[in-house]
Order: structure tokens, then C-alpha cells, then sequence
């Protein structure tokens, strides 16, 4: 409840003050939401199987999206950085997508 | 649906507000999501074009660029080339200028326009029909020796084809035009030294009164000489380019 809540606030607070991303940020922005979002839907399936943990979402939150930023600067630093973009979302992708095929038998059965 | 009620019940359970402190944790992360989710989605939108490119995209854009900036400055080259032709014009502009005033300086000789200025009016009475057209010739070779500029006898515009011819009976012919005593000449040129150049000893004031006529020397400030000639086109002369300019 208080995970949607702290999105709903923070979408809110995105749309309203509209900050500029700053530029040494800007490469790694989007690869680390996307990591953000697959640890979010891992979260939502983990609460609807009975085995979420707040430390264990806490630490792979965290660890994802350094993790995926960390390999898109490590990619610019040797030349393969949009490449190294590319397959990290390919692969968050597939994550979220399973994901979210778990959470829709979870909930429908189906 | 042994499986669907658990997991909706965990689901409900979960959206239950139950405050602690990994609870706030997982808000706050959530909250930082959804920050930079909007964030972001409003960075992309605002500057698609440069801020998600990568670096070789980056290259590309700049090399279109600079691509571009060669083609303008390619531009600016033909513009300004084609500017200082235009500038190079404007001298044909001043040549075409100087060409004008020579052109009015030649007409006044030619004797195509009328002309004014400072001059004499000289009046030849001749009461006893004395004074022939070599005398008259004489005197305009007098006055064009002092400097005269332009010259009408009578009617006649006197130019570099003058003739006098002595008519038969009374008169003289100038220009085919036959003039009848008084002659009155009109002198454009400098007064002092055309009525001088008339009243040497010798000269053509006594010359014409050796011969029983008598003339009248008039100084102007402004003379006007109204009589004009056609402009003729010489039928055999042809101007050389370099004899043109050595001649002036």
C-alpha cells in the first residue's frame, strides 16, 4: 500500500517540478528505471506467491539499478555503450515480461 | 483456483496499510521510481533529439551539421563573390559617369546642346556691305585662339565644319544660313581675354574698321547660346581605342 502510495507521490512530484536530469546522469537514467521497474515487478510477483521480503526488494532495488547503470558506463567507456543499452534492456525486458506472465496466472489462473 | 485465492488474498493483504520501517523503505524506493520514471519521460520529451542520443548517433548528428555549416559557407562564398562583382559594377558605374561628362564636354563642342556662360557679345556694323567671310573667318579664329568655347553667329551655331562663303549681292552664307549686316557674334569663353585678343594692334577690331565696317565688343557675365546642330555621325572617321585616350 505504501509502495503504490510513495509512486503515485513520486510521479506526482516528477510531473510537477519537472527537473532537468542532470547531464552526467543522463545515459544512465533510463537503463536504471527500467532496472527499478523489473525489481518492481519482481516485488509484486514475490507478494502474490507469499514470499516477499523487504530486505530482499530493498537490496536486488538497489543492486539492479546499479548494476544496470554500472555496465551502460562501463559499455561507454569501451565504445559499446548503446549496444551494451540495448542488451540490458533486452534482458530487463524479458525479466519484466516473465514477470508480469507469473503475476497474470497468480492472479487469473490463467 | 486452489492457486487464484491465495494469491489474491496476499494481494489484499499487502494493500492493507501496515506501517513499518522496511515498509517506508520500499515507499521511499518506490516514491524515487516514480520521480525519476516522470523525470525522465519528461527529459525524453522535451529534448528527444539530443539528450537519449548516444554518442555515434551524436557523431552522426554533428557531422550532418557540419556537412551543413560547409554547404552555408559555400553559400557565403558565392554571395560574397557575387558581391564584389556587384561593387566591381559600381566602378563600371563611375566609368559610365565619366563617360557622361565627356560626352556633355563633347557636345558642347560639337555644338549639340545649348550652352551658357560668361562671354562677349560682338556687334559688326557694316553699313557699306564691306566686311567678306574671310573676315568673318578671321575673327572666329581670333576668338577661338583667345579661348573660346562656343560660338553663334547670327543663327548659327559656329562648330569645327563652319564655312563662310560670300553670298552673291549683300550677306555672307555661313552653314548654307546667309546673314545679313549686323553680324552678331555671341563667344562663350573668358571676356577679359576675348575682347583683349580682338583690340590687339593689327588684329581684327582694326582690320575691320581699315575697312570702313566697325565693331562693338560687349563683356557678359551670362551668354546664352541657343542655337544648336544636329549631331552628325561622321560617315568615313572611325575613333582607335588608344588614339582616343592619347589625344586627351
Amino acid at each position: 500500500m505504501i509502495a503504490a502510495i510513495g509512486l503515485a507521490i513520486g510521479v506526482t512530484l516528477g510531473l510537477v517540478l519537472q527537473p532537468d536530469v542532470p547531464l552526467w546522469l543522463q545515459p544512465y537514467l533510463p537503463i536504471a528505471i527500467v532496472a527499478a521497474l523489473d525489481a518492481l515487478f519482481g516485488a509484486v510477483r514475490a507478494t502474490l506467491e507469499g514470499v516477499f521480503n523487504e530486505r530482499v526488494f530493498v537490496v536486488s532495488f538497489v543492486a539492479n539499478t546499479v548494476v544496470a547503470a554500472l555496465i551502460v558506463f562501463l559499455g561507454d567507456q569501451l565504445g559499446v555503450g548503446s549496444q551494451l543499452t540495448t542488451a540490458v534492456v533486452v534482458v530487463l525486458g524479458i525479466r519484466i515480461f516473465s514477470n508480469a506472465a507469473a503475476i497474470r496466472r497468480d492472479l487469473f489462473h490463467a | 483456483m486452489s492457486q487464484n485465492t491465495p494469491a489474491r488474498r496476499r494481494l489484499r493483504r499487502a494493500l492493507r496499510p501496515h506501517i513499518s520501517r522496511t515498509q517506508l523503505l520500499v515507499g521511499l524506493l518506490c516514491l524515487v521510481l516514480g520521480f525519476g520514471l516522470a523525470t525522465q519521460v519528461h527529459a525524453n520529451r522535451e529534448e528527444s533529439e539530443f539528450a537519449a542520443a548516444r554518442q555515434d548517433e551524436l557523431v552522426g548528428i554533428l557531422d550532418t551539421l557540419s556537412q551543413r555549416s560547409d554547404r552555408l559557407r559555400a553559400e557565403i562564398q558565392s554571395l560574397e563573390q557575387t558581391r564584389a562583382e556587384l561593387e566591381q559594377d559600381t566602378r563600371g558605374e563611375a566609368a559610365v559617369a565619366e563617360a557622361r561628362r565627356r560626352a556633355s564636354t563633347y557636345a558642347v563642342l560639337a555644338g549639340t546642346v545649348p550652352v551658357t556662360g560668361p562671354g562677349i557679345e560682338l556687334v559688326v556694323n557694316d553699313p557699306g556691305g564691306k566686311v567678306t567671310a574671310s573676315m568673318l573667318l578671321d575673327t572666329l579664329q581670333e576668338l577661338r585662339d583667345a579661348g573660346a568655347e562656343a560660338v553663334q553667329i547670327g543663327g548659327v551655331r559656329a562648330i569645327a565644319s563652319t564655312y563662310f562663303r560670300d553670298a552673291s549681292g549683300r550677306g555672307i552664307v555661313v552653314d548654307g544660313q546667309r546673314l545679313f549686316p549686323p553680324y552678331r557674334l555671341l563667344v562663350i569663353g573668358d571676356p577679359h581675354t576675348l575682347s583683349t585678343a580682338l583690340d590687339i594692334p593689327g588684329g581684327i577690331m582694326e582690320s575691320l574698321r581699315s575697312a570702313g565696317a566697325e565693331g562693338v565688343v560687349t563683356q557678359r557675365e551670362e551668354i546664352r547660346i541657343t542655337a544648336v546642330r544636329a549631331a552628325a555621325s561622321p560617315q568615313y572617321a572611325r575613333a582607335t581605342r588608344d588614339g582616343d585616350r592619347k589625344n586627351n
